[in-house]
């Protein structure tokens, strides 16, 4: 199934007004209704590296995947979709290779990533995230934060010591708990969600959630509704506007039409008898 | 910027800013700070400058070196430190405000949290007297709130503890006393200085009406016919194509498709109706 007449997807990144290069990096694939975007750290290039390679590893692997298997088709032993195995289990792919390569490698020592990759099947999307990489959503006029950060502000405010309005004002906005790369194993979160025609999903660094608020956000992704590339350009301008402090980075996805799976008949029996 | 003086017998001879991230001394013409006198070695000590962290290092000097009177191999510079490589002395001092600033800066780096720091900022709390079954969740709290500190005194090149051991600032920062608050209100509110501005519709049913672009953007035209949108930016103010076949025309000449800036009295067309834009105030 091709998904490119399904989705309309635009995208933007930019190294930001303070830092000399981007350490984002952000990939795309309509015909198989994957984005991953990726906010790469470490010293000098190395978060330019991690952050690529949980891109390219991720991409190329469900594409390769996706040629055998069909993201809807129920797994043996999870009794679920396969996409959210393929989403873990290519994720855990991505953090091998960057741990391997940050352990052999001095130069890339201590090199990691946040991620968040989405894959759109049989009106879901499945979304893997690890960090402050965000997904958030506009339906129906209303603008929401899908994720939830692994962050330590996050764990704070979860916990009742601080409120949300706080943590605009909190000093250690930068520290994840989880990310793709430090640790030889690495838990995603990865959940489904359904999704509805007319959908805007924005996944983003946290380069830009850290610079624009979320309701000039979600009006940016209204007005500009119409035209997707310019709202991708709008978001990455407005977090530069107010100091561009990090590298931005954007995916916007449109939900254009259903896209129920294809199941045939022979598919149903097999459905019914797993 | 940290910078060390130089002196002998209580006399100034230099003032050498750390301005390089390996601050070399020595006897022979290449060090950085060189100082001739056999006492010195040829490459006796250097310094390494990481943001605003600078360290002492002995690079194996005959006659050693001597910080604040103990003999080092390697040492963190503070502030008011004085070096001591024979009979000259180096005092380091550094600029009172640059840390906190560098600090902040350091701050916007991502930075990852290992589940080991909290676990022993947990046990740290545990030990500092959280005890019972209805103490776990406080002790978890507290790590947390431990965590976030030590993280930023450790995430800092490896920064000893006494350095940011002082008392760990109260959970709910106020935005006025946060460093980071001076350094990026996030989404911060349009600086008053910029102009407020408007537009004035000149034709069409609602003629004579004012509508003033107090909001980051604002959308104007017909959705499916021609929608154009006009944006606050601190450079002033823009209009943008969104969509429609037809462009938004700016004193009679339609605009492209980046983003046009707009100037006090211009006349713009969308969808249409004619309307000027002005800047209030």
């Amino acid at each position: 199934m091709n998904y490119s007449q399904i989705l309309e997807i635009a995208s933007c990144t930019d190294p930001g007004m303070v830092r000399s290069h981007n350490e984002d990096s952000i990939a795309s694939d309509p015909a198989n209704g994957l984005v991953v975007l990726a906010d790469g750290m470490g010293g000098y290039n190395a978060g330019e590296v991690a952050s690529g390679m949980a891109t390219t590893v991720i991409t190329t692997e469900i594409q390769q995947l996706l040629t055998k298997v069909q993201p809807f088709q129920i797994d043996e032993e999870t009794r679920e979709p396969v996409a959210g195995r393929m989403i873990r289990e290519q994720v855990l792919k991505a953090n091998t290779s960057i741990y391997q390569a940050a352990q052999s490698q001095p130069q890339y020592a201590g090199m990691g990533t946040t991620l968040v990759v989405c894959l759109f099947y049989d009106n879901k999307i499945t979304v893997g995230h690890l960090g402050d990489s965000r997904l958030y959503m506009l339906r129906e006029g209303k603008f929401s934060q899908v994720t939830r950060d692994h962050s330590l502000l996050q764990e704070q405010i979860d916990s009742g010591i601080i409120t949300a309005e706080q943590a605009k004002h909190a000093q250690h906005k930068n520290l994840v708990t989880k990310a793709l790369g430090i640790d030889p194993a690495v838990d995603p979160e990865v959940h489904d969600y359904g999704t509805k025609p007319g959908d805007v999903y924005l996944l983003c660094s946290d380069g830009l959630c850290d610079m624009v608020e979320d309701e000039d956000m979600g009006m940016a992704l209204q007005a500009l509704g119409g035209n997707l590339k310019l709202a991708a350009q709008q978001l990455v301008q407005m977090a530069n506007d107010n100091g561009g402090k990090d590298n931005v980075s954007v995916i916007l996805v449109r939900v254009l039409r259903e896209y129920p799976a294809p199941r045939g008949v022979m598919g149903k029996v097999f459905g019914w008898l797993k | 910027m940290a910078k060390l003086i130089l002196s002998m017998d209580g006399l100034v001879l230099k003032e050498i800013p750390l301005s390089k991230e390996r601050t070399t001394i020595g006897r022979k013409a290449h060090n950085d700070i060189q100082i001739d006198n056999l006492a010195v070695s040829g490459e006796h000590a250097v310094i390494v400058t990481i943001l605003n962290d600078s360290f002492m290092e002995d690079l194996g000097s005959t006659n050693g070196t001597l910080v604040n009177g103990n003999p080092v191999k390697k040492h963190f510079l503070q502030n008011n430190d004085t070096i001591e490589l024979g009979k000259y002395k180096l005092k380091f001092i550094q600029e009172a405000g640059a840390q906190p600033a560098a600090a902040a800066a350091d701050f916007e780096k991502t930075m990852v949290l290992r589940p080991s720091a909290m676990k022993a900022a947990a046990e740290q709390a545990k030990a500092a007297g959280a005890t019972g079954a209805a103490a776990a969740q406080a002790a978890r709290q507290a790590a947390l709130q431990a965590v976030g500190t030590a993280a930023q005194a450790a995430g800092i090149a490896e920064k000893p503890a006494a350095v940011h051991a002082a008392p760990p600032p109260p959970p709910p920062p106020p935005p006025a006393a946060a460093p980071a608050a001076a350094h990026a209100p996030a989404a911060a509110p349009h600086k008053p200085s910029q102009p407020l501005g408007a537009i004035q519709l000149l034709s069409g049913g609602n003629a004579g009406k004012e509508l003033e672009l107090a909001k980051p953007l604002t959308t104007l035209g017909k959705p499916g016919v021609q929608v154009a949108v006009l944006t606050r930016r601190p450079q002033g103010y823009f209009i943008t194509h969104v969509e429609g076949a037809q462009r938004p025309t700016v004193n009679g000449q339609a605009i492209g498709s980046s983003p046009h800036a707009l100037k006090d009295h211009d006349l713009v067309e969308i969808a249409g109706i004619k309307m000027e834009f002005f800047l209030k105030s």
